[in-house]
């Protein structure tokens, strides 16, 4: 196998990103963690983005990855970090195999009307239900990896590691995927989905399988952020939060793995910036650069870096 | 039977003030092919442009029955002054583009207008109420139905939705404006090659939807406390309403108001904890069996 540029930039990230977390401030540690997680999710709206469908209600996997994960926690008792994001990825892809049944017959705005009503279904359905804290949600507890107890600052760590490891791993499957004989007919399908029938591949298979890849990549960001985080609520699949979701797919550009996670951090960045200085004009700044971005930089932050180096 | 007999009442009201938020939207989608997010935002700058003017209006002492006019005129002022800000400064630019994006658009000011609110009107929850805690809800008083107590002001809810449905169906189908309204709906191109003013069409028309949609925002502020955010929920079920009617048709839009109504006021009053799931869930059964709503026509194959 011939390593690509990308892949081999996938492993140096990853190896400095472990090398440097020990010696990584609080702060820079959580903005990564947070990003990271944003930018495993993202990497699924990056997929169904180049197959030509937006979807406004992954949260609903997001939420969903979370709730599992935190079930396997708090009501199972099994507090293994590894455990959680396992459940987290099973159940979204079930729930996404079922579902994709249906999303995969529809397109554009049908598309991402259906996905925001399921995704409204399980806020309506965690909302009301006491048993899993309603609008509170619950904590969570995370004490071990693969059975190892953590304690204190190793809690932190070994956080920070899986997240970092799963979503490198992620990046570089999606990134093997996409460069695979099915990966490229996502543009294809995008682009004319006609001509791809003609050709003997099946659009229908395509965009579900996508869209389970899709929701499991949530799914796994959605459990790393419960456990990052040690909270969740039902906010997770409220649409907003599926609206930030596609406004940093829209920031970041379909090039490559990495513009959903640079793009995530860049995001994070910003907000925490500007929730330090101007709580108020948040999410106008948002909007104003959505905007931009729509208007000038149509192939996203990443054609930035794609101008100056042509493949 | 009583319990039914609320049932019945409470979805009605409830379906009336979804259609005058819903109708709007439908309106803007089914000419200009936008599906506007921003309409929730237009809803919100409603209600707490309302709450400005009842408040100066209660605070020069005046008669409380003119707050009615104070509700009317902050839908008005909202109408004209965002939907022509919207529709020339940004949307014009964007005509032409895929749906999605249009879509995105609106999301984008959507961002942009909540915040807008929260720097004119702060964050604190807000009441429409005078110095005597008199509001336009107050001053109707209440009627009785098989032993249960409502407000009359519930009935300007209908009213108001009634005639709007009627007003827009006389102008789209008894005038000539909505006679060229309708060419422009079916083919753009054509109608601007025949000589209607496309661009006037399409600024008229958000200038309406943007009005309709302050008027729901500016009649819903005497009933409830106006909080920020309050756009992001009324969005999501408008978007279950012209959904479930199907996208662009008035009539979808009130079978939809109605469809919501009824299903949200049964499951308050017989599975409370299923209210926002059963909506949705109408939602989503509606588009599996008829995915482009119930009233919807054939759509001719593009390739």
């Amino acid at each position: 196998m011939k390593l690509d540029r990308t892949t081999i930039a996938i492993g140096v990230v990853t190896v400095a990103l472990l090398a440097a977390s020990p010696v990584l401030p609080k702060w820079a540690m959580s903005l990564l963690n947070v990003s990271l997680c944003y930018g495993t999710v993202v990497l699924g709206m990056m997929l169904l983005m180049r197959t030509g469908l937006v979807s406004f209600g992954h949260g609903l996997y997001y939420c969903l990855g979370a709730y599992a994960a935190g079930t396997v926690d708090q009501m199972l008792k099994l507090p293994d970090m590894a455990l959680m994001v396992a459940a987290g990825a099973v159940v979204t892809g079930i729930v996404a195999a079922i579902l994709g049944l249906l999303l995969a017959r529809y397109r554009d705005i049908f598309f991402a009307m259906l996905s925001l009503a399921f995704s409204m279904i399980l806020y309506g359905l965690l909302v009301k239900s006491s048993a899993l804290g309603s609008t509170d949600g619950f904590n969570i507890s995370a004490k071990t990896l693969f059975g190892v107890a953590l304690v204190d600052d190793a809690r932190r760590y070994a956080g920070f590691g899986i997240t970092v490891v799963l979503t490198t791993l992620s990046a570089f499957a999606l990134n093997l995927y996409l460069r695979s004989h099915r990966g490229r007919l996502a543009e294809a399908i995008r682009d004319n989905e006609l001509r791809v029938e003609y050709m003997g591949a099946s659009v229908r298979a395509t965009i579900h399988l996508h869209y389970v890849i899709s929701a499991v990549l949530a799914g796994i960001g959605g459990a790393l952020m419960a456990i990052n985080i040690g909270h969740i609520d039902p906010e997770m699949t409220y649409w907003p939060q599926s609206g930030e979701f596609v406004f940093i797919a829209i920031l970041s550009g379909t090039g490559n793995v990495f513009a959903p996670l640079g793009g995530a951090l860049v995001f994070e960045t910003i907000r925490s910036f500007a929730y330090e200085y101007s709580p108020n004009t948040w999410q106008m700044v948002l909007g104003i650069t959505m905007l931009i971005v729509m208007i000038f930089l149509p192939g996203g932050l990443w054609s930035l870096i794609q101008r100056r180096k042509p493949a | 039977m009583s319990q039914l007999l609320a049932v019945v009442i409470d979805g009605i009201v409830y379906a009336s003030w979804l259609f005058i938020i819903a109708v709007g939207l439908t309106l803007i989608y089914g000419v200009m092919k936008i599906l506007n997010i921003a309409h929730g935002s237009l809803y919100a700058l409603g209600a707490f442009t309302a709450v400005s003017f009842c408040t100066a209006w209660f605070g020069h002492n005046y008669a409380a029955a003119g707050s009615f006019a104070m509700l009317a005129a902050a839908a008005i002022v909202v109408g004209l002054v965002f939907g022509p800000l919207i529709e020339r400064g940004l949307l014009r630019f964007m005509y032409g583009k895929d749906e999605v994006v249009l879509v995105l658009v609106t999301y984008a000011l959507f961002l942009i207008l909540e915040d807008v609110i929260k720097l004119v009107w702060g964050v604190d929850p807000l009441l429409v109420q005078g110095p005597n805690g008199e509001t336009p809800y107050s001053v109707l008083g209440n009627f009785e139905a098989s032993g249960l107590s409502y407000p009359y002001y519930n009935l300007v809810l209908v009213g108001v939705a009634v005639a709007t449905g009627a007003a827009l169906t006389w102008v789209l189908t008894r005038t000539r404006s909505g006679k060229l309204l309708i060419a422009v709906i079916h083919d753009r191109e054509m109608s601007a090659a025949m000589g209607i003013d496309v661009g006037r069409t399409y600024f008229v028309t958000f200038t309406v939807g943007a009005m309709l949609a302050a008027v729901g925002g500016a009649l819903t502020a005497p009933t409830v406390s106006v909080v920020t955010g309050m756009g992001a929920e009324v969005i999501v079920m408008a978007f279950a309403v012209v959904v479930i009617g199907g996208l662009g048709s008035l009539p979808g839009a009130a079978l939809g108001a109605f469809i919501v109504g009824m299903v949200r006021a049964a499951s308050i009053h017989y599975k409370p904890e299923l209210e926002l799931f059963s909506v949705y869930l109408v939602m989503a059964v509606v588009l599996i069996v008829r995915p482009k709503g119930l009233f919807s026509g054939a759509e001719v194959r593009k390739i």
